[in-house]
């Protein structure tokens, strides 16, 4: 894992810019990440930390700058110098690498707990239903769902639906997982399932991009902690520069609020 | 309060509920005295069966049948599309969905199957070609094109379709916003989204008021007997029209339309239940009664919906 993060960055955003009317949520944002590393992005609330991660799948299409994954630009193709915008269909084929997991979790209420996870490899991946339900299956016994495949979410409490999330993101197979404010909808007795999770992914060598109020997940799991506000990174670093000596006056103030 | 009490339990006397029952005497006999004056009335009942088993009005049925499915299926395939329309990006799409739906959701359905019957008196022909120029491909008489079916089945459908595509547009707006992302970060494209996704839930919000358009479509076909389609109603008159059993035959022609509005009663709750996955089931029972439920329902629903499990 260690030689792995000096190789070329999995995601590379490169001046990251976004706007809703007047007002900047984005403003040259640049980031890169490794493979195996995990990153997790804290903040206050309207530092633009969620946009910032939609942008980076395309659920958001940044005014300005450009996302690389793997070597493409989400959204474009390289051509003769430039990039040509791609269509929808085609932006899709390049998310299916990606993977997220949502504040609300967004299960597809129609489907099995099964369902929901081999919905993106049998449909948009397009791999055979058996092989599939028999990785899900094993993805799901990871997460601790295994009793669970045929249960709809609505059955499910709000730990188990964002295990489930997890789930049907990892069965994807992305090159790396974002999660924006994965416990923040949860009430506080679930918040631990989850995080057990995601730490245990975080172990397992995937690449996770974090937006957390979680300071205690940031201060185990994280390799790199970014801290965001007014739309920009104001400081990164390690847990400990970032969390226990931020040189930044922002990034302390921030801390004895949350830390309070 | 430790000690047990000693009193004797004493009969208790139930509120009557005197009301009811005068509510229910006055019903019966209003009821009684209607059954006894219609029995009084000029009328052969006799006659009734004959009439609703007789030919004529059979092909009436079987035509008021044809019109009404043709009608709201066409309806629910331009609705549909008109929603697409209307939700799309597209400022011009948009516009037109809209004015479509204001122009023939706001016309009576009478005017309009009167206005498309009457299309020759200003269209005599029919012609496709390209403006300008000599080249024409079709070229119609408008009388020979504009059968009472043609008529009857424009005005019913055009009007059905404007009121589909705000059924439709409403059911699709059901759906939360983050269902479509969810399917969008797992790589699924516009049209997966659509039909995996959005459709499924859409559906539940759809088909109740579809089934009620329907029932209402099935009736609205009477108004295709002012220009003469042989639908019910007109069958009955056709009838009446030689042996002067105008409320024998009327009641024939009510017999069915009672038939056929039940029968897509009960095809309307079916399909409403297909739709109506667990998804909406809450906590309370136990869970073995939930799941008995749910292969109960599984082995009732056609897989219209059914996940990959």
């Amino acid at each position: 894992m260690t030689d792995s993060r000096t190789t070329r960055p999995v995601l590379d955003a490169v001046r990251v810019s976004k706007h809703y009317g007047s007002n900047e949520v984005l403003k040259d944002v640049s980031l890169q990440v490794a493979a195996g590393e995990v990153v997790c992005i804290i903040g206050p609330s309207g530092a633009g930390k969620s946009t910032f991660l939609r942008c980076i799948n395309r659920l958001e299409v940044p005014d300005a700058g450009e996302v690389w994954v793997d070597g493409e630009a989400m959204g474009f193709e390289e051509r003769d110098g430039k990039l040509y915008e791609l269509s929808e269909r085609r932006l899709s084929k390049q998310r299916a690498s990606t993977g997220m997991v949502f504040q609300h979790f967004n299960l597809f209420p129609h489907l099995t707990v099964l369902g929901n996870v081999m919905e993106g490899p049998v449909r948009v991946q397009k791999r055979p239903a058996a092989t599939v339900r028999a990785e899900a299956r094993a993805v799901l016994e990871r997460v601790g769902l295994g009793d669970k495949i045929d249960s709809y979410p609505s059955q499910l409490s709000g730990g188990q639906r964002q295990r489930v999330a997890i789930a049907r993101a990892v069965a994807m197979k992305p090159l790396f997982l974002l999660f924006d404010e994965p416990t923040s909808a949860l009430d506080p007795e679930l918040v631990g399932e989850v995080l057990t999770v995601m730490a245990g992914l975080a172990a397992d060598g995937m690449t996770m991009l974090v937006v957390t109020h979680e300071m205690g997940f940031a201060r185990e799991v994280a390799d790199r902690v970014v801290f965001m506000a007014d739309g920009g990174i104001v400081e990164q670093g390690t847990v400990d520069e970032v969390l226990l000596h931020p040189r930044e006056a922002r990034t302390q103030r921030f801390l004895e609020r949350v830390l309070a | 309060m430790t000690t047990p009490s000693v009193r004797e339990l004493m009969p208790q006397v139930r509120l009557r509920h005197w009301g009811r029952w005068v509510i229910a005497v006055v019903i019966l006999v209003i009821l009684g005295a209607l059954a006894y004056g219609a029995s009084q009335g000029d009328i052969s009942w006799r006659d009734i069966p004959y009439y609703i088993i007789s030919p004529i009005i059979l092909t009436g049925l079987v035509n008021t049948i044809i019109l009404a499915v043709a009608a709201q299926v066409v309806a629910v395939v331009l609705g549909v599309i008109i929603a697409l329309m209307r939700i799309s990006e597209n400022p011009v799409a948009k516009w037109f969905a809209a004015a479509y739906t204001w122009l023939f959701r706001g016309l009576p359905v009478l005017l309009q199957i009167l206005l498309w019957y009457n299309l020759a008196l200003i269209f005599p022909r029919l012609q496709l070609g390209i403006p300008f120029t000599d080249v024409v491909f079709i070229d119609l008489s408008t009388n020979a094109v504009m059968t009472t079916f043609v008529a009857a089945f424009l005005g019913l459908m055009l009007n059905e379709s404007a009121y589909m595509a705000e059924i439709v547009r409403a059911g699709l707006n059901s759906v939360d916003r983050g269902q479509i992302e969810a399917a969008q970060s797992i790589g699924e494209t516009p049209l997966q989204r659509m039909w995996r996704i959005v459709l499924p839930q859409a559906m539940r919000v759809i088909i109740p008021p579809t089934g009620n358009d329907f029932i209402n479509m099935l009736k609205g076909t009477a108004m295709a007997s002012v220009i003469g389609y042989v639908e019910l109603i007109r069958a009955a008159n056709n009838i009446a029209s030689f042996n002067l059993q105008v409320m024998e035959t009327l009641i024939a022609a009510a017999f069915w339309y009672m038939v056929i509005v039940s029968v897509a009663s009960v095809g309307q709750s079916y399909l409403e239940r297909s739709f109506d996955r667990s998804d909406r089931a809450r906590g309370g029972s136990g869970g073995s009664r939930r799941a008995r439920r749910r292969l109960a329902r599984d082995l009732m629903t056609p897989p219209l919906v059914r996940s990959q499990s």
